[in-house]
């Protein structure tokens, strides 16, 4: 098990998602994993990088029309980018707040949409961005170190 | 306790045939929320759930699920079955609540 990737090359990695486009975001997930899992990373980073992706890939194909996920493996670090066409996010800090969700019934009575998600990925990020223009789309930038960092007691 | 163990223990229902029956099985995991059981479900571990959509194959295909234990004789989708065996995870079936499921296999595994 590694804490970085010396001879690694970057790779990136990228995913188109559609509209309510649900197994490609678990999918997407999967594949980064075995990525991460093949270059010897620690099981427990691989896992939190995991929970980033499928959440912030869910949030793309539950509220938006269309988005891509870019994965972007460095040799000391992996940043998770997406970037959407929608509804965008009005009020960032209340959508941070778990529990807070404004999916439809349809899509919770799928198990979906439990206002969980960003705050999933804000406890497994070490370095997380959002921005939104309501009626545009939201970009999102979330980074995770694989050498384990010092974690704030909010996380 | 391997899946195939704990499914003849119990009397569950196989829905996909040899699938992982002979994978580990160390904990299980009860919820029906998606973001929950990314969250928190634990390594090898079943997941008791009347969640039976293909989106949630993408859940336990991700947090490596040897089987997925639907309660109450639920209605199963042949799309559902085809897509499991596909992604390598086992469909299995009780005729017992979530609760007393999840109690049952608790009480195995504890066991041994």
């Amino acid at each position: 098990m590694v804490d970085s990737l010396a001879y690694t090359p970057q790779i990136t990695l990228e995913f188109k998602i559609g509209e309510k486009d649900f197994f490609v975001a678990g999918e997407c997930a999967s594949r980064v994993k075995k990525t991460l899992q093949q270059l010897g990373l620690k099981q427990n980073v691989i896992k939190r990088i995991a929970i980033i992706i499928y959440e912030a890939a869910m949030n793309v194909a539950i509220h938006a029309t269309s988005g891509m996920v870019t994965v972007h493996i460095e040799p000391d670090a992996i940043t998770i980018r997406t970037e959407d066409v929608g509804a965008g996010i009005e009020d960032i800090d209340l959508a941070m707040k778990e529990g807070y969700s404004t999916a439809t019934y349809e899509i919770r009575e799928m198990g979906f949409g439990a206002g969980m998600g960003l705050s999933n990925i804000k406890q497994c990020s070490d370095d997380l961005k959002i921005e939104s223009k309501v009626g545009v789309g939201t970009t999102l930038n979330a980074k995770v170190y694989f050498q384990e960092q010092p974690r704030p007691a909010d996380r | 306790m391997t899946v195939g163990e704990l499914a003849g223990v119990l009397g569950l229902e196989v829905l996909t045939g040899d699938t992982n029956l002979g994978r580990e099985v160390r904990s299980g995991y009860t919820s029906d929320l998606l973001s929950d059981v990314i969250a928190n479900i634990g390594d090898d571990a079943v997941w008791i759930t009347i969640q039976r959509h293909v989106n949630i194959l993408g859940v336990a295909k991700l947090k490596d699920v040897p089987a997925i234990i639907i309660p109450r004789k639920l209605q199963l989708e042949e799309g559902f079955i085809t897509k499991a065996r596909q992604e390598d995870i086992a469909i299995l079936r009780g005729s017992a609540s979530a609760f007393e499921l999840s109690g049952l296999i608790y009480n195995e595994l504890k066991r041994g």
